[in-house]
């Protein structure tokens, strides 16, 4: 019996295996497809203090191996979240972890602290690194200074475990790794989507409505893993590996490049059901190679 | 049927036109195709392209119970459709289905017309064939650029009363759809889907007489499944997914 039970702060998850925010919904959407119990957790879509309606249509444009998007962060704000989603998620055994965003910092640390105090969510994902908004979102994730505000005061407003998701939109994506660590995350996410833009020719138009978007897909994944691996070895908090997992293999490539879990994302969109196989190859993979713990094989490559 | 993933193979795949195939589909493990409804809609894995990523929603045409078979109306759109407008019968295809919400049917209206355009006389067939096992006849107006842009006309003479229009005159009347002389009449309900602007041309039509009017939208989508956010319409409720709220809309509920 291989364990795959992995810990990111005080969050035990049964496997390595999360859903990445905003491609999962609130995980119910996919209960027809696969049984959620089984997944180590699932990133609810980015929640933010006041409902927000998102950017005009078009936000989506098909790319090679992966697509634009520029959804904006529509959802109906926190108290909706509280009142009408939150009871539902109970039913299941996996864990829900809250992706959070906002503009200002106050936003933040106000969903945080209405999670905290009405909620029995035992983790955040705090979104600094999203590039679809125009204020906050990544603005926050782009600089030491903005990731440390942000991260000290979530950390002060909400008791669990906080995991601070980063852009990769930056020369140095580990600084504002160790900036997020010094300031007391449980943990960091990386990556969100590469920032992008894409132009209809014909219509010498570009393709999405707020002219660029954020990247995803299985075009990203190289540049993720390698980020995942030098993040993973700049901080001591544990790293959370995503961009463009599309199967078992790919998720073991973020693992050994120093992941502690994976989250997965635009596949969903093309199999409901790819988590639960990732699962099962990731539990087959320790079996093969004769490997005990899933946690022995974190960060580890050969060299 | 429950929402699932299913494998179905291509029992027939017929060119109807240098721009469409009817694939006409059935599932491998022989799942019987009951309950899927009028509007609802698959997403096709596209496995034999290079340039294609993501699956490719497609409105369900016909379900034929006696022989289980689920008919898609494809028309190349880009290098996705177009891979699977080759699909060689024998293969596989993988779908998710059915999605999205249903055109609403009662047998209250009696005079009740079907509009199609280009690839949006798909749904048109199932809802027809649906008004017809209700004791409902409808009329269908079919609009296309030319005589042979019109595909399935026998399927829809089997249904109800069949009107042509086309943009040159070489088949029908002379014209886009809403120039039709079938628009002289009354009618307690319009469904259309078509051509964005030709929508709006039934909506502006239906507005003005004070007919009932959906139509089904077909904005971009990723996910088809009310996860990725991304096809959603700006309604009088915000903005929503065509792929869980729709793809069917009563005019009522949108900003047109």
């Amino acid at each position: 019996m291989v364990n795959l039970e992995v810990s990111i702060g005080n969050l035990k998850l049964k496997n390595p295996v999360l859903t990445a925010s905003g491609t999962f919904g609130y995980g119910t959407e996919f209960s027809d497809f696969i049984d959620l119990d089984r997944l180590g957790g699932y990133i609810v879509k980015g929640t933010t203090l006041e409902p927000r309606q998102g950017n005009p249509y078009p936000r989506m444009v098909e790319t090679p191996s992966g697509m634009l998007n520029a959804v904006g962060l529509q959802n109906k704000g926190v108290d909706y979240f509280i009142e009408h989603i939150y009871p539902t998620l109970s039913a299941f055994k996996s864990v829900p972890v809250v992706n959070v965003s906002g503009a200002k910092v106050e936003d933040y640390v106000r969903v945080c602290e209405k999670l905290a105090a009405e909620t029995d969510i035992k983790a955040v994902e705090i979104n600094i690194s999203c590039p679809n908004v125009k204020q906050g979102g990544m603005a926050f994730g782009t600089t030491t200074h903005g990731a440390s505000q942000v991260t000290k005061a979530v950390r002060a407003a909400f008791p669990g475990t906080v995991i601070v998701k980063l852009s990769p939109n930056v020369t140095d994506i580990t600084e504002i790794a160790k900036a997020a660590e010094s300031e007391g995350a449980d943990a960091v996410s990386l990556i969100n989507t590469l920032m992008g833009m894409a132009i209809d020719v014909e219509k010498r138009k570009p393709c999405l409505s707020t002219i660029t978007g954020g990247l995803s897909g299985a075009a990203v994944r190289p540049v993720a893993v390698r980020m995942v691996w030098q993040t993973a070895k700049a901080v001591s908090i544990p790293v959370i590996g995503l961009g463009g997992i599309m199967n078992g293999r790919d998720a073991l490539e973020f693992i050994l490049a120093g992941a502690t879990a994976i989250e997965v994302g635009t596949a969903n969109f093309i199999d409901p059901a790819v988590t639960v196989k990732i699962v099962d190859y990731i539990s087959e993979y320790c079996q093969r190679h004769g490997v005990a713990d899933v946690n022995e094989l974190i960060g580890a490559i050969n060299r | 049927m429950k929402k699932c993933i299913k494998d179905f193979k291509v029992v027939e795949n017929q060119r109807l036109h240098p721009l469409y195939s009817l694939l006409r589909l059935t599932p491998v493990d022989g799942t019987k195709l009951d309950g899927v409804k009028p509007g609802q809609f698959v997403q096709v894995a596209i496995d034999k392209s290079k340039n294609t990523y993501l699956r490719r929603p497609i409105s369900i045409n016909n379900v034929i119970e006696e022989t289980n078979e689920l008919w898609l109306l494809v028309r190349k759109a880009g290098d996705g459709t177009a891979s699977l407008m080759e699909t060689p019968e024998g293969e596989i295809v993988n779908l998710i289905l059915p999605l999205g919400n249903e055109f609403n049917v009662t047998d209250k209206n009696k005079r009740v017309l079907l509009i199609g355009g280009g690839v949006g006389v798909a749904p048109m067939l199932l809802l027809g064939k649906k008004l017809k096992s209700m004791g409902v006849t409808p009329d269908i107006l079919i609009g296309a650029r030319s005589k042979n842009d019109l595909l399935e006309l026998d399927a829809f003479r089997e249904i109800g009363n069949l009107h042509i229009s086309t943009d040159d005159g070489s088949a029908g009347e002379h014209g886009v759809v809403t120039m039709h002389s079938v628009f002289m009449s009354q009618w307690d309900k319009f469904y259309c889907c078509g051509p964005s602007p030709m929508m709006k041309a039934v909506a502006a039509k239906a507005r003005e007489t004070g007919t009932d009017c959906e139509v089904s939208l077909e904005n971009m989508m990723a996910c088809g499944l009310g996860a990725c956010l991304c096809c959603v319409e700006k309604t009088v409720k915000g903005n929503v997914c065509v792929c869980t709220e729709g793809p069917v809309f009563n005019i009522n509920d949108l900003t047109w």
